[in-house]
């Protein structure tokens, strides 16, 4: 895409991510298509990649539950627009609402009154980690209500060691049956402290569907767990067959020597994402 | 067997359906999530009359997201949302507004089988957030009912469909239940599992 301002290529962004699968999803989906055994798992499938085929030619939302807008920053200190990403990224979610369009999602708690237009308290979701340098790059994870009611967090005892941490995934993803919407893509926060593993299973699920993690150690668990998962039958929108979970992403922080967090994070066959890079010099462009 | 059905229909085709019928429905179906279901059943208790009678549709567990345009509605997307929500009051649902055939996904719970034998109702699945294939197959919008109360995904919206589908009949009249059939399955496959994980 050409040169935008920062406000268009948030937009941009925001309307890419509704509307089109990125291409590691869609790969992994048709891969999982071709190795299906059951026909209603079959039927399942086909029918998730008529609809990305649908949303994506019609540029209209793959799913109607349009998600919680939540944004992963890397923000450059040395950037000059810091002050004003919030606000911007807050009008982008509102005018999205309106010309995507997004399902106005955001409701109070305590009145249940929904602004209509994904605004709100703590919305959008804004996540900051500061970096190096004077570039930004802004990740946008819509995300639906559907499988994120299926993310748990688990303070495990530390005695139960990685085999405790497999078998509650495990069983985990099995009680949540066809809830997710799987195939599912699956964050899996280990450490840190409650909130951490549940930031870091989240962060997970942004990678790209065939990276691993650079830790061998990780990367392991990550193919493990995968293999397990999809061992368990529940397949494709939990109807059965041989694809449950298209990716398993692992993170980890050092943990206190009492606490064993994990945090599984649960996404939808809709993995949707996509990155805005802004340089120091105003120009901003949509990545992936 | 796959079957294309049109709108309303009688109870004793409902009682015919089974667990692994495709359906593809024409006619009227409607919306309702919690909240609709909940002020419904409110609404029939305070005396209050429905302005639609829900038994000559088919109910979708569904919040959409509908566009205005030129003065009416388009529908942009509306796939199925989480059915095990509703387990909490639909079988109360069922046995008082009655529609023969509920859309959703992810299944239901042994209280809305039990209503679903009673009433002579199937649960049908469709594919969870295929919310552009969906919208392909709705034609036009014939009403909404508590928008202002409820917003958009929560309020009750009509919608006029033709070969809307494929639903997979999960739950039906005689007890069948595909979920359960499943469970025993996977249950098996989890022993495996967890005796690979003890030996590694």
């Amino acid at each position: 895409m050409g040169s935008m301002t920062i406000q268009e290529a948030l937009l941009a962004a925001l309307k890419q991510a509704t509307t089109v699968l990125p291409q590691d999803v869609v790969n992994a989906l048709q891969a999982a298509r071709a190795r299906e055994t059951s026909s209603m798992g079959v039927a399942q499938l086909d029918a998730i990649l008529e609809n990305v085929a649908i949303a994506r030619d019609g540029s209209i939302p793959m799913c109607q539950d349009t998600g919680i807008q939540t944004f992963f920053v890397e923000a450059g200190v040395h950037s000059p627009f810091l002050k004003d990403l919030k606000g911007w990224i807050g009008d982008a979610v509102i005018q999205a609402t309106t010309t995507v369009p997004l399902r106005p999602n955001t409701v109070d708690p305590f009145t249940g009154v929904n602004p209509g237009d994904n605004s709100g308290r703590f919305m959008p979701v804004i996540n900051w980690e500061l970096v190096d340098g004077d570039n930004v790059v802004v990740s946008v994870l819509p995300k639906g209500g559907g499988s994120e009611n299926m993310s748990a967090l688990k303070m495990l005892a530390p005695g139960v060691g990685m085999v405790g941490i497999k078998k509650a995934v495990v069983e985990h993803v099995v009680s949540c049956r066809g809830w997710p919407c799987p195939p599912t893509i699956l964050g899996v926060g280990i450490g840190g402290g409650a909130d951490i593993a549940m930031k870091l299973g989240k962060k997970a699920v942004l990678r790209e569907i065939g990276s691993q993690h650079a830790d061998k150690a990780a990367a392991a668990l990550e193919r493990e767990l995968l293999e397990l998962i999809n061992m368990t039958g529940v397949g494709p929108m939990g109807v059965g067959g041989e694809t449950t979970c298209l990716a398993v992403h692992v993170e980890y922080a050092h943990r206190h020597p009492a606490s064993l967090p994990l945090g599984i994070l649960v996404q939808c066959w809709a993995d949707r994402r996509a990155r805005v890079r802004l340089n120091a010099d105003g120009i901003a462009e949509v990545m992936s | 067997m796959e079957r294309n059905l049109t709108l309303p229909i009688d109870g004793a085709t409902a009682r015919e359906l089974r667990v692994s019928d495709i359906l593809f429905l024409t006619g009227t179906i409607f919306t309702a999530r919690d909240e609709a279901h909940l002020l419904m059943l409110e609404a029939q208790e305070s005396g209050k009359d429905i302005p639609f009678d829900p038994s000559q549709m088919a109910l979708f567990h569904c919040g959409p997201v509908v566009s205005r345009q030129n003065g009416g509605w388009k529908v942009i997307a509306a796939g199925p949302t989480t059915s095990i929500r509703m387990e909490l009051f639909e079988d109360k649902y069922l046995e008082t507004f009655r529609p023969p055939i509920i859309i959703g996904k992810g299944g239901m719970g042994d209280r809305t089988q039990t209503a679903l034998e009673s009433v002579g109702a199937v649960y049908t699945h469709y594919t969870g957030g295929a919310g552009a294939l969906a919208a392909k197959r709705i034609e036009s919008v014939e009403g909404v009912e508590w928008l202002e109360e409820l917003g958009m995904p929560e309020a009750a919206w009509l919608f006029k469909v033709k070969d809307f589908g494929p639903l997979l009949v999960t739950m039906d009249s005689a007890g069948g239940n595909l979920y359960k059939d499943l469970e025993s399955a996977v249950a098996g496959n989890i022993k495996a599992i967890m005796e690979r994980i003890d030996a590694t």
